[in-house]
């Protein structure tokens, strides 16, 4: 995983929705294990203090649950992998909108402009 | 547990006051940066909480203890500039650190320099300069210490050098141990700290950790570093 992080939003955050990410796309599967909270701050050049906040959010979320021995697992069924994915689509959807109704257009020439995007050459999709 | 604790600390040069009533409280457990321009007294806290330079007024101490050789075995102190006699290599200079810290972990110098492939039998004055500061480094970190001081660990060596710094210091320091780095190359060490203290004329004018900055300015450190410092 390239770990870049922006500089104007707490690392912990950042930290949160990169996992999230890895969670809603099934790169992290129910039971896997995450990397221990020193390993991960050397790999990603952060504070483990940082990771362990981190991590303690994820586990009150419930998306994480920790073994006292044998360290921290991803823990989520189907219901609950939805609810991230559309938590983390509609953070996405937001900023989407936030930046091109900065830029004036309406909320309906932007859904214009998002079909049409799709239907050019090179960006269709699934 | 408090590991550093500065009340009404005050040093004079002369009649310069290089540091004006300082007070201050590190936690174990805590990376914290000592963040201000050239002469704002960065140093002479370093030196104070080291013994090498003794109060104006006010008081420094460490685990509650008055600096003596009781808190010169709990504190790992690098030094701004190099401190270690040219003549030694790598070999020589863990056996003198094991000779005069009994926290000095042998094997974890040992494989610090492995991993940089550091020649045992160089001596300091053939290697580059950082090269130097490197091993300067693993000497430091490799104590076992309750307090690391360390002023400007990543001036004058490159990029890659540094982030091989910031991880060594990453991953030697534990969860009771207290890390203060003076630098001001903020950018550079802004992800690996908890807290980052501004000093300005001798004076602390913040102390916060990283995330209520950038939570409560929507700015990283190193910008409000510079918005606070503006010329």
């Amino acid at each position: 995983m390239k770990w870049k992080f922006s500089d104007d939003v707490p690392i912990y955050l950042q930290i949160i929705e990169l996992m999230k990410v890895d969670i809603a796309s099934g790169k992290y599967k129910s039971g896997d294990k995450l990397p221990a909270v020193r390993d991960l701050a050397m790999e990603a050049g952060v504070n483990p203090n940082t990771v362990q906040r981190a991590y303690t959010e994820l586990e009150r979320e419930g998306l994480v649950q920790s073994e006292r021995t044998s360290g921290r697992f991803v823990s989520i069924d189907a219901s609950k992998m939805n609810e991230v994915r559309e938590d983390l689509s509609r953070t996405y959807i937001e900023e989407l909108f936030v930046h091109l109704r900065s830029l004036g257009m309406d909320d309906r020439s932007i859904k214009d402009a998002v079909a049409k995007w799709e239907d050019e050459d090179g960006n269709i999709g699934m | 547990m408090e590991t550093l604790v500065c009340d009404g600390l005050c040093k004079y040069y002369g009649n310069v006051k290089a540091l004006d009533r300082v007070d201050l409280t590190l936690e174990e457990g805590k990376i914290v940066g000592l963040l201000g321009p050239n002469g704002s007294g960065k140093t002479t806290l370093i030196k104070l909480a080291s013994r090498l330079l003794v109060p104006s007024g006010g008081s420094v101490r460490i685990c509650g203890e008055t600096p003596s050789e009781i808190t010169k075995a709990m504190v790992s102190y690098l030094p701004d500039r190099n401190y270690l006699p040219e003549y030694m290599n790598s070999e020589e200079l863990v056996g003198m650190y094991k000779d005069f810290f009994a926290d000095f972990d042998e094997q974890r110098a040992y494989q610090m320099l492995d991993s940089l492939s550091i020649d045992l039998k160089m001596p300091l004055r053939k290697m580059s300069k950082g090269t130097k500061e490197k091993v300067q480094l693993i000497l430091t970190m490799s104590r076992r210490a309750k307090l690391y001081l360390l002023d400007e660990p990543i001036a004058g060596v490159d990029p890659a050098a540094r982030d091989y710094i910031l991880r060594t210091i990453i991953s030697n320091y534990d969860e009771t141990a207290t890390v203060l780095i003076s630098t001001h190359l903020i950018a550079d060490v802004e992800n690996v700290l908890d807290e980052a203290v501004f000093l300005k004329e001798g004076k602390i004018v913040l102390h916060q950790s990283v995330d209520e900055i950038k939570e409560n300015t929507g700015k990283s450190v190193d910008e409000y570093f510079r918005e606070v410092f503006r010329c």
